[in-house]
């Protein structure tokens, strides 16, 4: 099967300083990876970086086998990418179905098959469909977030971070909603600083440090692998 | 003093001109909130539109409501114009520099105005129009036309920002405009219709303090104080709060005149102001603090 | 115009350059070391001029003051008078960004306007205050004028040193600090609204100062005599085109503007008299215009910030 995002080599960062030393990784179709590594080690860019987010010097991104290389990211959304950043990730002030909306702002008219997709996804949401994004709790609004990324149907769902400064509840419960938007058929790329559990829960993992590629596999495999458990997990 | 009269020579009046304050915060807190900076020329674009009326009211003869949607049009090019030229190229730098273009704006549309019309003050049309009794409610028609417009724009931009995409779309740049831009909302058609929005109705705000006393060159930016202090007060980037702000700042306005001298009416929108910034700065409506 | 009456104007001018230049230096404190827009410069010119006035002149039935205290006591007067006013509004502003600053000043500036256009008691209505006494006043005409060019000029002097000496000190590098990384700043310990609230005091008493220079060079103000916009729109013009945080460049774009400005008045009071009214305010457009085309294609001013004083880094 062909992957559907291809990252080769890619150097860049914000300004004039790289931050991404050569990153290279994959996705294929229906399958969940991981990005971990310690801090400053530049998993959050090499994510923005696929969204048309940071500065790219050298290398070349893939999607579904062609170049987006330098693209723009109401483009990139068009293609089919859907991101979902750590912080600010809901219209505080809109209603639940308003963010969902606005998940579909490029696609003109919405179809109601698209909200009841997400709600069935998110059956928590459906109850607060009239309640502003600001008043939920964090957990609800990381739903509102990855629905609002859902609805025009992406073939991959960047997630920054999603279990940051949530109860170990709510993140179990984070996980399985990627689980079950992955059975739909949707491949997800996220970034995680809860490295054990995100390792354990993925299908392969990259562990990342200093803007480039140290160690990748499955994740058992790699949870495993006492040189990662030291340097990244402490032991 | 009787109620009615209270009602008839305070409450009214406060009224009339906390609608036309309205008009104008409400271009002010869209611009605050979704460009986010104080737009110092929303006075003087409020006599721009005023004199536009005036111009048509003159050269066409026009009823002055007639000529009320056609300088709204207008001014509301020209706002659109006045950001391309002067504003957008200062997007990228510090927001306090677009502050200072508008100062340079403001006086630069007011000089404007006073080349073209002169100095002296000027009116719609002439004669004295008698006020007209509702079981004992003293009211011109004038009153109730201002009233009533600015109630009908308010209303309707309203539905337009609940439940237009492009209205959800103005809201959503307000909230959060990073999020806005990753959902492809295109930054440039939201400022350009947040800027045909502002200048319509400030255009609306003018004309009605045209109307209802006199035109003159200084007359927005004497009202520039009340529009911000209203606008602050009804929460930055919140339409509703912009109308109760302005209401509010009218009424305080007329009625101050019953313990302070009448020259400082224009001095308890400011104590408001530093009021509100003291206590609770973001607003009635709890809107944005910058 | 004969020779002497040439020279008479350019003293005159003199003057009015170097008051100018104080206002652009005081503005500099708070703009181009603080980042903070105060629209009301002319509100702090007027309490400044009132009060020294006041202080200074002979009283008057049916006014208030007029206590005949030496010039110097009236300065001193003028500069606290601006200060105390400036501290209560950039306490309640400073916590917010500086938009919040520039309407509250225009409020200050428009209630000082009419407070001053309202009470008689203070401002000696229509009559305003006369016999406001002139340092070196009972010299002969021209010696006197002169006299007060090199007083005014003084003034700036000591102020320019003063600045610059207070840029050098620690005061200056934290402030320039805080300008550039507001949030570094904040998190290196250095309290952020304190400095900038002593950076808008600063710069409010300086314009108090050059409010009193005017008004003893004048000898007499009326309320109409300031107008408020005009005041503040040059001002702030000079600063920029000058290069704000650049103190040189403070007083050299008071000299460039207001010889233009003084000088296209004089142009403009030749033609005749159907347009010479419409000149002045075309006039006002081209100002407004020039600060539009100065923040387009030289921001940073003729002087910019880094060509005197060097960015410690």
């Amino acid at each position: 099967m062909n992957p559907v995002l291809v990252m080769h080599q890619v150097r860049g960062g914000y300004g004039d300083a790289d931050i991404l030393h050569g990153v290279s990784l994959t996705v294929n179709p229906k399958e969940i990876v991981v990005i971990v590594g310690p801090n400053g080690a530049g998993k959050s860019t090499a994510m923005k970086a696929v969204f048309g987010l940071v500065k790219i010097r050298d290398g070349a991104i893939l999607f579904e086998g062609e170049e987006i290389t330098g693209w723009k990211p109401d483009a990139i959304v068009r293609r089919g990418i859907s991101y979902v950043p750590q912080v600010k990730n809901v219209f505080a002030e809109m209603t639940v179905h308003e963010n969902l909306e606005m998940g579909a702002f490029l696609a003109k008219s919405v179809k109601a098959e698209a909200f009841e997709r997400i709600y069935t996804l998110f059956p928590d949401l459906k109850a607060k469909r009239n309640a502003l994004a600001g008043s939920l709790s964090g957990g609800q609004r990381q739903m509102v977030a990855m629905g609002r990324a859902l609805m025009l149907n992406p073939r991959l769902l960047l997630l920054d971070e999603p279990t940051a400064g949530l109860s170990p509840k709510y993140m179990e419960q984070i996980f399985q909603i990627c689980r079950d938007v992955r059975d739909t058929g949707v491949a997800i790329l996220l970034v995680e600083q809860h490295a054990k559990q995100a390792l354990a829960f993925c299908d392969r993992g990259y562990v990342l440090a200093t803007g480039s590629n140290r160690h990748e596999g499955a994740g058992q495999e790699l949870l495993n692998d006492p040189e990662i458990a030291q340097m990244f997990l402490g032991g | 003093m009787s109620g009615l009269e209270l009602i008839n020579f305070y409450v009214i009046p406060g009224l009339i001109s906390g609608s036309i304050y309205a008009l104008g915060a409400i271009g002010i807190t869209l611009i605050f909130g979704i460009l986010r900076y104080a737009h110092f020329a929303h006075g003087d674009m409020a006599t721009l539109g005023a004199y536009v009326a005036l111009g048509l009211v003159g050269s066409l003869a026009l009823s002055p409501w007639v000529a009320l949607p056609i300088a709204m049009a207008i001014t509301a090019l020209v706002a659109v114009v006045l950001d391309r030229v002067f504003y957008r190229h200062l997007e990228t730098r510090p927001k306090i520099l677009t502050v200072m273009a508008s100062l340079g704006v403001a006086l630069m549309l007011r000089s404007v105005v006073q080349v073209v019309w002169g100095v002296d003050p000027q009116v719609y049309s002439t004669g004295i129009v008698r006020a007209e009794s509702y079981g004992g409610l003293m009211l011109r028609s004038r009153e109730l036309i201002t009233f009533a417009t600015a109630t009908g724009l308010v209303l309707f931009l309203m539905a337009f920002l609940r439940y237009t995409r492009w209205g959800k779309a103005m809201r959503a740049m307000s909230d959060n405009p990073e999020l806005a831009r990753l959902c492809g909302v295109n930054n440039e058609a939201v400022t350009r219709l947040t800027w045909v929005i502002a200048g319509a109705l400030a255009a609306a705000a003018g004309f009605f303090l045209g109307i209802n006393t006199e035109l003159n060159t200084m007359m927005g930016w004497s009202a520039l104080l009340a529009m911000f202090a209203a606008a602050i007060l009804g929460g930055v980037g919140r339409v509703e709060g912009a109308v109760v702000g302005g209401l509010v700042i009218g009424l305080v306005e007329e009625l101050s005149v019953l313990v302070l001298p009448s020259q400082y009416k224009m001095a308890t929108a400011f104590v408001i102001l530093i009021l509100i910034l003291l206590v609770r700065p973001q607003g009635i409506f709890k809107g944005k603090v910058l | 115009m004969d020779t002497l009456g040439l020279l008479n104007y350019a003293i005159f001018m003199g003057v009015l350059i170097g008051i100018y230049a104080l206002l652009s230096l005081g503005l500099n404190v708070q703009w181009g070391y603080a980042g903070l827009f105060n629209a009301g410069v002319a509100g702090f010119f007027a309490v400044g001029a009132y009060l020294s006035a006041l202080f200074t002149a002979p009283p008057v039935p049916d006014r208030i003051m007029g206590w005949e205290l030496p010039t110097g006591v009236g300065w001193f007067a003028a500069m606290a008078a601006a200060a105390l006013i400036a501290w209560p509004i950039g306490k309640v502003t400073l916590r917010f960004r500086s938009d919040y600053l520039a309407i509250a000043t225009i409020g200050v500036a428009e209630i000082i306007r009419l407070v001053l256009r309202t009470e008689d008691l203070l401002s000696g209505g229509v009559r305003g205050i006369t016999g406001i006494p002139r340092p070196f006043g009972d010299l002969p005409y021209e010696w006197s004028q002169l006299a007060y060019l090199g007083l005014t000029w003084g003034m700036v002097v000591v102020i320019y040193w003063a600045l610059e000496r207070q840029l050098a000190a620690p005061w200056g590098r934290m402030m320039r600090a805080i300008r550039e990384n507001e949030l570094a700043a904040a998190a290196m310990g250095k309290n952020v609204e304190a400095r900038r609230l002593e950076a808008f005091i600063l710069g409010a008493a300086i314009m108090g100062l050059a409010g009193a220079v005017y008004v003893h060079f004048m000898r007499a103000i009326t309320p109409e005599a300031i107008d408020p916009m005009m005041v503040t729109f040059l001002v702030w013009i000079m600063l920029i085109l000058g290069g704000s945080g650049n103190n040189r460049g403070a007083i050299l774009g008071a000299v460039i503007i207001w010889v233009i400005w003084s000088s296209s008045e004089l142009l403009t009071d030749r033609l005749p008299a159907e347009i010479a009214t419409q000149a002045k305010y075309i006039r006002v457009f081209v100002i407004g215009l020039m600060l539009q085309l100065v923040l387009r294609w030289r921001p940073e001013g003729l002087l910019p910030e880094g060509t005197h004083v060097r960015r410690s880094s």
